[in-house]
């Protein structure tokens, strides 16, 4: 396997230079806040996940950890792609996210949906790092769920 | 060039017993593999060693030709296998200068030792009946270090929650050493047992006990030592080295998984209660109650992984065929190599001991912040085979101030060659995140 697959230069930028790095409070004030703190016991990544929103809209996705290039790259192509989308699209870009990382390199990503995201595609071939790639994305459930918006908040990994 | 010479009557350089590497190399079938396109680097021998052809041909040929339940049975293929299985009883008790053949129990592994001798403690505290020496309640303390693997950890953090006991720590120095300056107010007439860690499987630190010992024997306490990294890399004694229990695992020094040890004192294996409860482990059983065996067999129920342990006994006589003293002069010159070749990577920061004394092959390290997963995983693609992560030692990571580190560990088939394609890989790994 080709380690360029795993480290495309998308992935590399992102971790460098994050985007949206930092936990912000919410610039609307009747905006639902709430976060989510995931950690990957096995490599002892960390990812707090913030979310705020008026219940239609993710007005801000925010974020903060520390972990290796994938996780960190994740989590700002995260904020990237939800932040200031209705809960609905974001959702739906989650679970595109969730079956690239799920299908062991056998999903062709559509760009459209998941943008930068679609450079996780040659991670999903490297099982061990499957779950870099999620936390931030698991952790952005589970605040969204705190926030009252989606699913019902998941077992911490 | 000068040279050096030791003054005859001293140790000389020549009389360390050695071994060729090469050769040694030939009897372990996977190091022919390659890994992504290169030949394997194998440094992860501190998670798992490879196993020798020598203990593989044992494994399957006791399967083939000996199989059968130990210890009940009065056929030929019975007596066979339990002369087996007792057989590599009696190897391991002679590598380990064990004074008795039945003070060597069988376990699963290090994990199972550590946790068979908690809940010993644990039962013992519950019969008013027990050796006092194993009953623990509110007041008493049972002392560990921040060095500790979990398995030397959590154990006695469930003992202490079930028992109303205190757990207390050694903390580590910066250096990467055991810091025993509180050793007088830390071990007390209050401690009942202290579990250390022989040779750590993060810093590769080699802690000095003596001192740790003495102070154990003037309070009244057990000493349980770890010696998981220890007994495959240095020639082990357990009488010299004076502890109460001594754990270590089969699948880190060339055997199979699924073995491991505890050595305990003979008197004091004889004081504990059992247990697993189970066949084997009875002297006689009634509806109502049971008697039960004379260690080891009282902490060996059920049948035992007897292959595994007839490979550990193979294992044993391989080690023993090299000779001990042999693989900690290699190890040490390749820890002293190590040492020096990692030295010269950029923004490397080595944790734990610099200097290949009181040491073993074990070296964790961070590259400056590249995350230890990135750099595993670069070096994975050159065939370099590493370990990243926390390494079971997570008080150690914090104490650091590190999420993860990543660790070369090194065995008898290691070369300094492979170091070098180590050091060649951290380079490549630079290149990619700077």
């Amino acid at each position: 396997m080709q380690l360029d697959q795993l480290y495309q230069e998308i992935i590399l930028d992102h971790y460098k230079r994050p985007h949206g790095r930092g936990l912000r409070d919410a610039d609307d004030p009747t905006d639902r806040v709430a976060e989510a703190h995931h950690v990957n016991p096995t490599c002892g990544d960390e990812v707090t996940v913030r979310v705020a929103t008026d219940g239609v809209v993710l007005h801000d996705v925010s974020y903060d950890g520390m972990g290796c290039s994938i996780s960190q790259a994740s989590a700002s192509v995260l904020h990237e792609l939800l932040r200031g989308r209705e809960a609905g699209e974001a959702f739906a870009v989650h679970e595109a996210f969730v079956e690239l990382m799920s299908g062991r390199g056998q999903v062709t990503p559509d760009e459209d949906v998941l943008g930068d995201g679609v450079a996780f595609a040659g991670v999903a071939r490297y099982p061990a790092r499957v779950k870099c790639a999620l936390l931030p994305w698991m952790a952005f459930k589970d605040a969204a769920a705190r926030a009252g918006v989606g699913a019902s908040p998941e077992v911490k990994a | 060039m000068s040279s050096l010479t030791i003054p005859a009557g001293m140790p000389q350089f020549d009389d360390v017993p050695r071994f060729d590497v090469a050769a040694v190399r030939a009897d372990f079938p996977i190091l022919d593999r390659e890994v992504n396109g290169h030949p394997l680097v194998y440094l992860d021998s501190a998670n798992t060693s490879h196993k020798p052809r020598q203990v593989l041909d044992v494994l399957a040929e006791h399967y083939a030709r000996h199989n059968a339940n130990v210890s009940r049975s009065v056929h030929t293929l019975g007596t066979e296998a339990t002369e087996a299985y007792e057989g590599a009883r009696a190897k391991i008790a002679r590598f380990v200068n064990a004074p008795s053949v039945d003070e060597v129990v069988f376990t699963k592994n290090s994990t199972e030792a550590i946790n068979l001798v908690a809940y010993a403690f644990s039962n013992a505290s519950l019969r008013a009946d027990a050796d006092p020496r194993f009953r623990l309640g509110p007041g008493d303390e049972i002392v560990i270090s921040e060095m500790e693997h979990h398995s030397n950890i959590v154990p006695w953090q469930l003992l202490a929650e079930r028992t109303g006991a205190t757990l207390r720590w050694f903390p580590v120095t910066d250096a990467g050493r055991l810091d025993e300056s509180g050793l007088d107010d830390l071990v007390t007439e209050r401690t009942k047992i202290v579990s250390l860690v022989h040779m750590s499987n993060i810093l590769g630190t080699v802690n000095a006990t003596a001192r740790i010992t003495a102070r154990v024997r003037e309070v009244g306490a057990l000493l349980l030592l770890d010696c998981s990294q220890s007994v495959p890399h240095l020639p082990i004694d357990v009488v010299d080295l004076d502890a109460d229990f001594v754990v270590f695992t089969g699948h880190k020094m060339c055997g199979p998984t699924g073995i491991g040890v505890l050595w305990g004192r003979g008197e004091l294996l004889a004081a504990m209660p059992p247990v697993m409860g189970g066949g084997s482990m009875i002297e006689t059983v009634t509806m109502a109650r049971s008697t039960f065996a004379a260690p080891p067999a009282r902490f060996e129920a059920g049948t035992p992984p007897i292959a595994e342990a007839v490979a550990l006994g193979a294992a044993v006589d391989y080690l023993t065929g090299l000779d001990m003293r042999a693989i900690q002069w290699h190890e040490k010159e390749l820890t002293a190599y190590a040492l020096d070749a990692l030295a010269t990577v950029p923004g490397l920061r080595i944790f734990g001991p610099t200097v290949p004394v009181g040491r073993g092959g074990t070296i964790s390290f961070a590259l400056g912040d590249i995350h230890p997963h990135d750099v595993g995983q670069v070096l994975d693609s050159l065939g370099v085979q590493v370990r990243v992560g926390h390494h079971c030692a997570k008080p150690v990571c914090s104490r650091f101030g590190v999420p993860a580190m990543t660790r070369a560990s090194f065995y008898l088939y290691t070369t300094t060659g492979e170091i070098d394609a180590l050091v060649g890989g951290l380079e490549q790994v630079r290149k990619v995140f700077d």
